[in-house]
């Protein structure tokens, strides 16, 4: 057919700051179609967009309409947002009806967005965990099982159907302007919560690295598993400190103590199921992704935190 | 920040400070590496155990040089005394050496982690979960790692029991041969002295979720410290059965059991 047909995209999550990063970086390139669970956004004339959920049969007709050669899912209820099964409904069962979707169409190229969590938070884990490592984080708590369920989904498709060259993100902390997660809120807090005596290290990537990165996986078309992190490190009360963040330490021994507070507080941003991720490390290794992709992050953490010290009141 | 200053000046001489900055240990913007390791931090840790190094446990260290400038090496020692301060005491000997100081990184028990304050205070001088995957990565790294093939068997063992090696786990070996790193063998004396226990009470351990529960006086006795560092001793890495592992770990072990002997014979008086 037509030897200069643009690229069709479907991008999940287009009511997400990140999804409008990568949005941005591709719209000169390709045709988008932008879709979203909430809402409906509006990205320009040249860009249709969609609120629609998955699971409904009205989504299909998208695929139809549009003849998609790639998805980039990043469409997640985080786990601060909605009831556990609701966001099991969208994250697992409307990721699986992307799948098959993206099969029966005759998808080449998929981009998930995961998360560092399905990893866990245990007092054993070792640092620069590999993509290989098991994920413990089921075990751990039932509101990061969608995380790592909607992990196993697109697994399988992985290795069931080639042709769809799927690869799979796992981010650390993903920070920056406009990003509204559970670390977000605490860094661009006055006050954040702390477990008293413990300050795990962490990582943290710039938004506008994280569109790049989600922007050169998706031009290579390379099937896998990928951890998607800078090589820096710092320590979460050091970083609450950069960013001009008080610390208010919650008491962490015994530990039935600091659950039964957070879970009366019910902070959304210090949900007790994450707590152990404030406790203990996950430090993963990025290095597969960056020597793959040819990936380098350009913004360092002190640009990062600079950003919420500087923004603490947001108009 | 007046009082962290006044802290700073009186623990960390200019000296030491200098010399830790020397040591290009590579590390992330903001000095921290993957394993929690802090710079600062760490001079501070050196700043308060060079006090204890010289002067309550007034240690000797013979043959510190032996470990080579750089890549990996596993410094292997006999673990004794309930407290693990004979891994801070190699750590000091080789951070402070006039030559080629490295940072030591020590594999420490699983425990420590879920211990607030202590957990990260011990991360951020350079202590590292014992964990197989940390030690190869750490390996692959080009780093320096205290290994206590004992573990709690030793660390723990009763002071009618002192100086007898008990068993040697093999997963150091089997990382030193695959990772090329060289062994260090260390004979530590005087550690065993220094909390001498009576008896174990296992129960108590359980209950407060320690490795082990010591019948020991409350304080940390002055016990003369002598470290005798080996030859490195270097493992080809072909495929070989698990037997033949164990026999190269009891090599290892053989050289720590002389290095005591000659530590012990050094040795002049307890204190």
């Amino acid at each position: 057919m037509d030897e200069q047909r643009r690229p069709h995209i479907l991008v999940t999550g287009a009511a997400g700051a990140l999804a409008q990063q990568v949005i941005d970086r591709l719209r000169e390139t390709c045709d988008l179609v932008a879709v979203d669970f909430r809402d409906q956004v509006y990205l320009g004339d040249d860009i249709p967009s969609y609120c629609i959920d998955f699971n409904k049969r009205s989504f299909e007709d998208l695929f139809r309409r549009y003849k998609f050669d790639g998805v980039i899912h990043l469409g997640r209820i985080m786990s601060s947002q909605l009831t556990r099964m609701r966001r099991y409904n969208a994250n697992v069962l409307g990721t699986q009806k992307l799948l098959d979707l993206s099969h029966k169409y005759g998808i080449k190229r998929i981009v998930v967005l995961s998360t560092f969590h399905v990893y866990g938070a245990v007092a054993y884990n070792p640092a620069l965990i590999d993509e290989e490592a098991p994920l413990k984080s089921a075990g751990l708590s039932a509101d990061l099982i969608d995380s790592v369920e909607l992990e196993n989904l697109a697994n399988i498709y992985l290795w069931r159907y080639p042709d769809l060259n799927i690869s799979i993100l796992r981010p650390c902390n993903i920070v920056g302007p406009g990003v509204r997660n559970s670390i977000s809120t605490l860094l661009g807090m006055e006050r954040a919560p702390v477990l008293a005596g413990f300050s795990p290290i962490m990582q943290f990537i710039h938004i506008d690295d994280m569109a790049d990165a989600i922007v050169l996986a998706y031009n290579k078309p390379k099937r896998g598993v990928f951890n998607v992190a800078p090589e820096d490190w710092v320590a979460y009360q050091h970083a609450l400190k950069l960013c001009g963040c008080k610390p208010i330490p919650i008491p962490s021994i015994p530990p039935v103590l600091p659950k039964m507070i957070l879970g009366t507080l019910k902070l959304r941003s210090f949900p007790s199921y994450l707590m152990a991720f404030f406790k203990y490390p996950v430090v993963i290794d990025g290095r597969a992704f960056a020597r793959e992709f040819e990936f380098t992050p350009r913004r360092p953490l002190k640009e990062i935190f600079r950003f919420y010290r500087e923004n603490k009141k947001p108009v | 920040m007046g009082l962290a200053s006044f802290l700073k000046s009186r623990l960390i001489p200019a000296e030491l400070d200098s010399h830790v900055d020397r040591i290009r240990k590579p590390i992330g913007t903001l000095g921290y590496d993957p394993w929690g390791y802090n710079n600062e931090v760490m001079k501070y840790g050196l700043g308060l155990t060079r006090q204890l190094y010289e002067k309550y446990f007034r240690v000797e260290a013979t043959g510190v040089e032996k470990i080579p400038a750089e890549g990996p090496v596993l410094i292997v020692a006999n673990h004794s005394g309930q407290l693990p301060m004979d891994g801070l005491l190699i750590g000091y000997a080789l951070a402070t050496r006039e030559e080629n100081p490295r940072i030591p990184r020590a594999m420490i028990e699983r425990f420590f982690p879920t211990v607030p304050y202590l957990g990260n205070l011990l991360n951020e001088c350079g202590a590292v979960l014992g964990d197989p995957t940390n030690c190869a990565k750490m390996l692959a790294n080009g780093e320096a790692v205290i290994v206590f093939p004992e573990g709690i068997r030793g660390s723990g063992k009763l002071y009618k029991d002192r100086y007898q090696l008990k068993r040697f786990g093999n997963g150091f070996m089997h990382l030193a041969m695959k990772y090329k790193a060289p062994i260090v063998p260390v004979g530590v004396v005087g550690c065993e002295e220094t909390i001498p226990a009576i008896a174990n009470i296992k129960p108590l351990a359980n209950l407060l979720g320690v490795p082990y529960a010591p019948v020991a006086l409350p304080v940390v006795l002055p016990a003369k410290v002598h470290l005798n560092f080996g030859d490195p001793m270097m493992f080809d890495d072909l495929e070989i059965p698990e037997e033949q592992v164990t026999e190269r770990v009891e090599q290892v072990k053989a050289a720590i059991s002389e290095l005591i002997d000659t530590g012990l014979s050094e040795r002049k008086r307890l204190f």
